[in-house]
Order: structure tokens, then sequence, then C-alpha cells
């Protein structure tokens, strides 16, 4: 997927993450969120309402359990900012 | 990594975050001597980490229940309620628990978390939506996950965002169910019910608030949240527990909607489970008897409340937004809330230790549950410890 929608979310993603991540590491779209960035479930989630209110969406927790990498998020968001 | 290589690393992520011999979680109790007082090893300690808020644990009127149970009807009744698992005490500690509320049914699961489980997974199912508060107890998580519902959180106690998401779900709203609790077991924070019940109408959704820290120590009579501020009628579902102000171990959902009733034929949680033993079930309700007419008991507990809320305001410590039997001390740093817990045990007082993620936004807590039965002497003796510990400790760090 390389449409604007997605890049831009990619790049919000990566700079939000990079801002929150415990191990420096050059974050990219085949990053694993948790195993590679060890952020926790809660820091993950209060990211998640965050990216809601920067793009006036709903993302259902339960979306979140078929997402690894930063690339499967960016998917995500931008299949439910499509739909909305 | 394969299964078991995954628990491995949890026990080296565990073992990093305590170090070797502290045993904050899972601590072993050897013997129990009153509703305030326990051994721990050679400890005789202050108990102020349970959730006997009104102190009925040896209450002569629940053990004596209890008894007589145990004599008439055995140990436990090996089956479910779908099957044999529906004696007298379990209908009528259901007729009882509605009768409190002033609602027309109610329903009586195996433990607390089973409620929320076996209410919300009943309720809600795939195709519509739960909002909850972010600081939910994990038993409405797993309800929801369970349930299929779509998940939404919204910020913890703040109606701006949460009327935000509301508007965001668009005529999904008919659909919503809306859950939260009235006394939240980090902070020990109260939902602002009215606020919410405004939201609740204005979006057409359902309403269930879990009275489980609530019941016993808030309203005239105990209700909880709901009576404190005279929603009853507002309100659909009200859950709770018997293992907090009731002194044993249960869980109940009531509902002035008779549908209510239809979870008994496909809550898995109620149907797949065996019922509350005879015993629990007889002190259940001798103890809600007691919580009824517990209106000194519930002044006792507020004094305490108070007392220790101010001792740690005035100690320095951040506290959660107000008084309540659950008192926690917020700290950044979670090697300061592992010395603070540690040093508390050495002065033999037993606390409760959250550390992250457990605990909101990446902080420690301390978290003292306070109970009617603590002593002034009790209660004064915690606070000057924890004035002493934070000069010791982190005055010392700053």
């Amino acid at each position: 997927m390389t449409d604007s929608n997605y890049d831009e979310i990619l790049q919000l993603l990566r700079d939000r993450l990079s801002s929150i991540a415990s191990s420096e590491i050059i974050i990219t779209a085949e990053t694993n969120i948790i195993s590679e960035l060890s952020i926790d479930s809660i820091k993950l989630l209060n990211l998640i309402m965050e990216i809601e209110d920067t793009f006036d969406i709903s993302i259902p927790i339960n979306a979140l359990a078929d997402v690894q990498t930063v690339h499967d998020l960016a998917s995500l968001i931008s299949r439910i900012k499509s739909n909305h | 990594m394969n299964l078991l290589e995954k628990l491995d690393a949890a026990a080296a992520a565990r073992k990093a975050m305590l170090p070797e011999g502290v045993g904050a979680f899972g601590i072993p109790i050897e013997e129990v001597y009153s509703a305030t007082e326990a051994r721990i090893g050679e400890r005789r300690v202050i108990l102020l980490g349970t959730n006997n808020y009104l102190g009925l644990t040896f209450a002569p009127e629940c053990i004596q229940a209890a008894h007589d149970a145990l004599d008439a009807e055995g140990t436990g009744t090996t089956g479910s309620r779908m099957a044999n698992g529906s004696y007298y005490g379990h209908r009528a500690l259901e007729r009882e628990f509605a009768e409190f509320y002033g609602y027309c049914t109610g329903i009586v699961f195996t433990t607390g978390y089973q409620a929320n489980l076996g209410t919300i997974s009943g309720l809600v199912s795939r195709g519509d939506t739960v909002l909850i508060d972010s600081d939910s107890h994990a038993s409405i998580y797993d309800g929801c996950i369970l349930s299929g519902a779509e998940i939404i959180r919204f910020k913890h106690n703040d109606m701006i965002d949460m009327e935000k998401r509301l508007r965001r779900l668009g005529n999904r709203t008919a659909n919503t169910l809306i859950i939260v609790e009235g006394i939240y077991s980090m902070l020990g924070d109260q939902a602002p019910l009215a606020e919410i019940v405004d939201l609740k109408n204005k979006y057409n959704c359902t309403l269930l608030l879990d009275e489980a820290h609530s019941i016993g120590v808030l309203g005239e009579t105990g209700q909880g949240l709901v009576e404190e501020t005279g929603l009853q009628n507002e309100v659909d579902f009200i859950t709770g527990t018997f293992s907090k102000s009731l002194c044993s171990i249960g869980g109940f959902c009531v509902s002035n909607h008779p549908q209510l009733d239809q979870l008994r034929y496909l809550s898995h949680p109620y149907i797949f489970t065996a019922s509350p033993s005879p015993a629990t079930i007889a002190s259940t309700r001798a103890a809600l008897v007691l919580l009824r007419e517990g209106k000194t008991l519930r002044r006792q507990l507020w004094r305490n409340c108070t007392q220790l809320y101010d001792h740690l305001q005035k100690a320095g410590f951040t506290l959660g937004p107000e008084p309540g039997p659950v008192i926690a001390a917020i700290l950044d740093n979670p090697r300061q809330a592992l010395q603070i817990w540690q040093n508390l045990l050495e002065n033999n007082i037993y606390v409760n230790l959250i550390l992250p993620p457990a605990a909101p936004d990446g902080k420690s807590l301390v978290r003292c549950s306070v109970n009617a039965a603590h002593t002034t002497e009790q209660i004064s003796y915690v606070g000057e410890t924890f004035a002493r510990l934070h000069r010791q400790i982190l005055d010392t760090d700053a």
C-alpha cells in the first residue's frame, strides 16, 4: 500500500512510536511494535486514543489483536479512515 | 519462541522488576487474627491491603449462617445453576439483591469476575459496541472481549472525551453499552455518574454500573454510587461482588429490565460453572442484612478514610483525587514504590504494590484499603510510618 493516506499515517506512527519506545532502534514499517520496541499494552492503548483524536475515528481494541508491525497498524488506521 | 520459552521470558521480566526474595505478589498470609491483623512470616501485621471495607469477615452472624448451611446442605452444590445448583438460598439471595436495589430481578454468579464476564457477554455480542473507561477492571475488559462486541475506551472519568467517542459512533449508539465503575480500584475515585447518565440519555445508550468497590461504602443503605447520587431509575444494570464489603466470594447483577433473566440461558460464565457453595450463599445473605443496616460501620469507615488520606496528603504523597476506602500513593518510580512497600512491611504494615503496566499512565502505586474495623491508633501509626518513609526515601531522592 503506497497511497498518500497510508504514507502520512505511517510517518505519524513512526514519530509517535519513537517518542514512547524504550529501545532506540530505527522504526520502519516492518518493525514489530511489542517485541522490538518494548512498548507495553497500556502505552499502546494510550497511543491509539491519541491517534483516534488526530483522525477523528474510532479504533476498536479488538482490531488490535491482528496488529504486530507498524505497517499492520498503519493499514488498519488507513482502512478505518477510508470507511469513515 | 515456544510456549514454555514465552513463560520463561515473562518470569525473567518479573524477576528483573522485583529483586530476589521480595514476594510482593501473592504474599503468604500464615494466620489471620481479625479483620485488621494477620501474621506474615514472623510478623504480626496491620492488614491495609484487603477489600474488607466494613470489616465483617469475622461477623458472628455471617459465621453462624455459614456453619448452619454447611451442616444442613453440605460443602458444595456440585453443579451448575442450569442443572442441580439452584438451591433455595441462591434464589432467595437473588430476590434479596433485587429488592435491595428496588429492581425487578437479579442473578447471582459464582465470582465477581464472572458477574462482569457473564453479564457483559450476555448483553452484547458481535455488531454491538461497548464504551468503557480506560481504568476499567480486568473483568470488564475480559467480558467485553468474550462478547465479541467492538470495544472503545474513553479517557478515565473524562466526559468530554466520552462524548467525543459517542458522537463518532453515529447511529450505532442505540446498540452501545456504556460501562463504568462506582469507585475505581486503582486510584479510589468515583465515576461522575450524573454526567454519564445525561450522555447515556442524550445518545440513547444502555448503562451498566459496576459497584464492586462501592457497595457497602456509598449511599444511605450501602447500595453504592447509584444510591449516593439518587440515580437508581437511570442505571440499566448494576453488577457487584461479594468479595469486598460482603466478605465472601461471588457476584451479582440486578436490573429493572426483566430481560436480564435471559442471561441464565445464554451466558456461559453463569451456565458452565458450579454454583456458589451453600455456606457462601448463607454468609452473604447474612452480610447483606448487616450491610443494609450498617450506617455506623460506614461512618466509621469514612472517618478512617479521611484520617488516612489527610495523613498521606500532609506527608507530601501524590494521591488519587478524593478520599475513599482505596487510597493510592502515586509514584513515578517503581524502585521507590518497591522500597516504600518493603519498608512498610518491615514496619508491620501490609499494603498492595502495583507496578507498571498494571497501574495507570506508567505510574506505580502503593495502595491502601481502609476498613471500618481499623482503630484510630492503627491509622495514626500507618500515617506516621508513611510520613517517615516519605522523608527517608522520596525527600532524599529529590
